[in-house]
């Protein structure tokens, strides 16, 4: 399956250091396969937001390479936030209006997709809220309609559901995927969440941190449509893999 | 907040207060006034000044109309001086470095100290007219580039990812986002050209039909006019609460259903 299609991105022995001095990311191989939902999971300042401001182009490396198998323009990369970064003086419309705004289309004209947009999150009511006026559930909702607008290729999102309660934080996970199985937008997330991880993805990644580089992959192998992944015993076996992966990445830190 | 026995009603909760204090310090001065005999000269009883706001009125509302044209051509100049220059120097840097010395050189410089200098270039209504910009100018313009400089990152990352142009993340991104900032800078600026106007006034010292209130006050000073003299000063307070408050309701107008500063504590 994943590894016979070209990836769409694909990073080799990437580096990148600050201007501070700060080594983010050292020695970093990593393919991103067409139509997969792959996970960067690892602690906070491995460089998971790095990779995705290189992919998305927000950064150049500092040394490797980064080759994407696409043009990089307006509409072929998706982001999301791990605030929902909505402009709060914008209407919810407004905001997923945007980028279409910013590429001259009419109000009018580009109704109908940003309509399309909100109704794939289920925010079709409240496109005339404002932001202050929803729930952190319904705000990230209205970013990730505003990050499909375009119909990306590849979406980016960097813990986007980190600040939301559990209970809120699954629904999101449960209608994210449904979301991807309706598009197959090509997903890379970023998450500390082990649960999370395995999950959403069909692949993950595992990093160790300072510098930033893979440690592990595993691959989730279990179809993407998932009503009662979290129950099974597929699911914990997962889980603790990932969680001993992640533990190793650690423990080889501190040594 | 709920009112403390249910019974009252909101707005009295809330202007109660001090529309009470207002009133007990007026009866106060006024009994003080009447039982002690104290003499118009020394200290007009509040009815008094009232009754001097009214026979006095040909010589104080024209005054008061000379202050207050000087005061809003002075507060729109800062507007769009403030604005122009901090919109140039969030687009180009080196404009901000040569320019923002100077600002803060006639910022820090008391304009008491610069108007007699202004009077021996210019006529008098000119550099009242100066003045009164150069002290509404300053906060008008660092809050503004304060706030065009406080443009969420994310969403700055946002608009290059969507390649916006220069002038698209100013009007759609940068110039929303400092308008909190922008009405604050223009609230106390308003407050700031008033007192500047009067200021200048009271330096500049011309009589005639052109006078503003400031020189009203002066001029009643030296006839011993002191009723005169509380008129003219509560027309000034009049004058400097009014602009407070019509710039509070435009901020609030403004800024509506988006930001926290319009939205009440009760919530």
């Amino acid at each position: 399956m994943a590894p016979m299609t070209k990836p769409l991105v694909s990073i080799q022995n990437a580096g990148k250091i600050y201007k501070n001095g700060t080594v983010a990311l050292a020695g970093l191989d990593l393919d991103v396969r067409e139509g997969e939902v792959l996970t960067l999971l690892g602690p906070s300042g491995c460089g998971k937001s790095t990779i995705l401001r290189l992919i998305a182009g927000l950064d150049n490396l500092s040394s490797g390479t980064l080759t994407r198998d696409f043009e990089l323009d307006h509409a072929s990369i998706g982001y999301v936030f791990q605030d929902p970064t909505l402009m709060p003086w914008a209407s919810v419309f407004d905001n997923v209006f945007l980028p279409l705004r910013l590429r001259g289309v009419a109000r009018s004209e580009a109704s109908p997709a940003v309509n399309e947009a909100l109704a794939l999150v289920g925010l079709a009511p409240s496109g005339r809220a404002f932001p202050r006026e929803l729930s952190g559930g319904m705000r990230m909702r209205a970013s990730i309609a505003r990050a499909l607008v375009l119909r990306p290729l590849v979406l980016l999102m960097d813990e986007p559901f980190a600040a939301l309660d559990e209970i809120t934080r699954f629904k999101l996970n449960d209608d994210l995927l449904a979301l991807q199985g309706e598009l197959g937008t090509t997903i890379v997330f970023v998450t500390h969440s082990v649960f999370e991880s395995v999950f959403l993805s069909s692949r993950i990644a595992v990093m160790g941190p300072r510098p930033g580089r893979v440690v592990a992959e595993i691959a989730i192998d279990a179809p993407l449509a998932r009503g009662n992944f979290r129950t099974s015993t597929a699911y914990a076996h997962y889980c603790a893999q990932a969680s001993r992966a992640l533990h190793g990445a650690m423990d080889a830190d501190v040594k | 907040m709920k009112s403390f026995d249910g019974s009252l009603p909101q707005w009295a909760v809330r202007y109660g207060p001090p529309v009470l204090v207002f009133a007990g310090v007026l009866a106060a001065w006024e009994a003080y006034v009447r039982l002690w005999n104290v003499p118009a000269y020394i200290l007009p009883s509040p009815s008094l000044v009232l009754e001097t706001l009214f026979t006095d009125r040909a010589t104080l509302f024209p005054a008061l109309l000379v202050t207050l044209k000087t005061t809003f051509a002075a507060l729109a100049a800062s507007v769009a001086g403030g604005v122009g220059l901090a919109i140039l120097f969030t687009q180009w840097k080196w404009v901000e470095r040569s320019f923002l010395p100077f600002a803060i050189v006639l910022q820090v410089t008391p304009i008491v100290a610069i108007a007699p200098l202004l009077l021996i270039y210019l006529e008098a209504p000119a550099a009242v007219l100066v003045c009164a910009f150069l002290v509404a100018f300053f906060p008008i313009l660092s809050n503004t580039a304060l706030g065009l400089a406080s443009a969420d990152r994310n969403l700055v990352d946002l608009f290059k990812l969507y390649r916006a142009t220069h002038w698209q993340t100013l009007l759609h991104l940068r110039l929303p986002a400092a308008l909190p900032y922008f009405l604050g800078g223009v609230r106390i600026g308003g407050g700031l050209a008033l007192i500047g106007a009067i200021v200048a006034e009271l330096a500049a010292g011309n009589a005639g039909k052109g006078a503003g209130l400031a020189f009203r006050i002066s001029e009643a000073g030296y006839r011993l006019n002191i009723p005169r003299m509380f008129a003219a000063l509560a027309l000034i307070s009049a004058t400097g609460i009014a602009i407070f408050a019509a710039l509070s309701a435009l901020s609030f107008y403004l800024l509506g259903r988006w930001h926290d500063s319009a939205v009440g504590p009760e919530r």
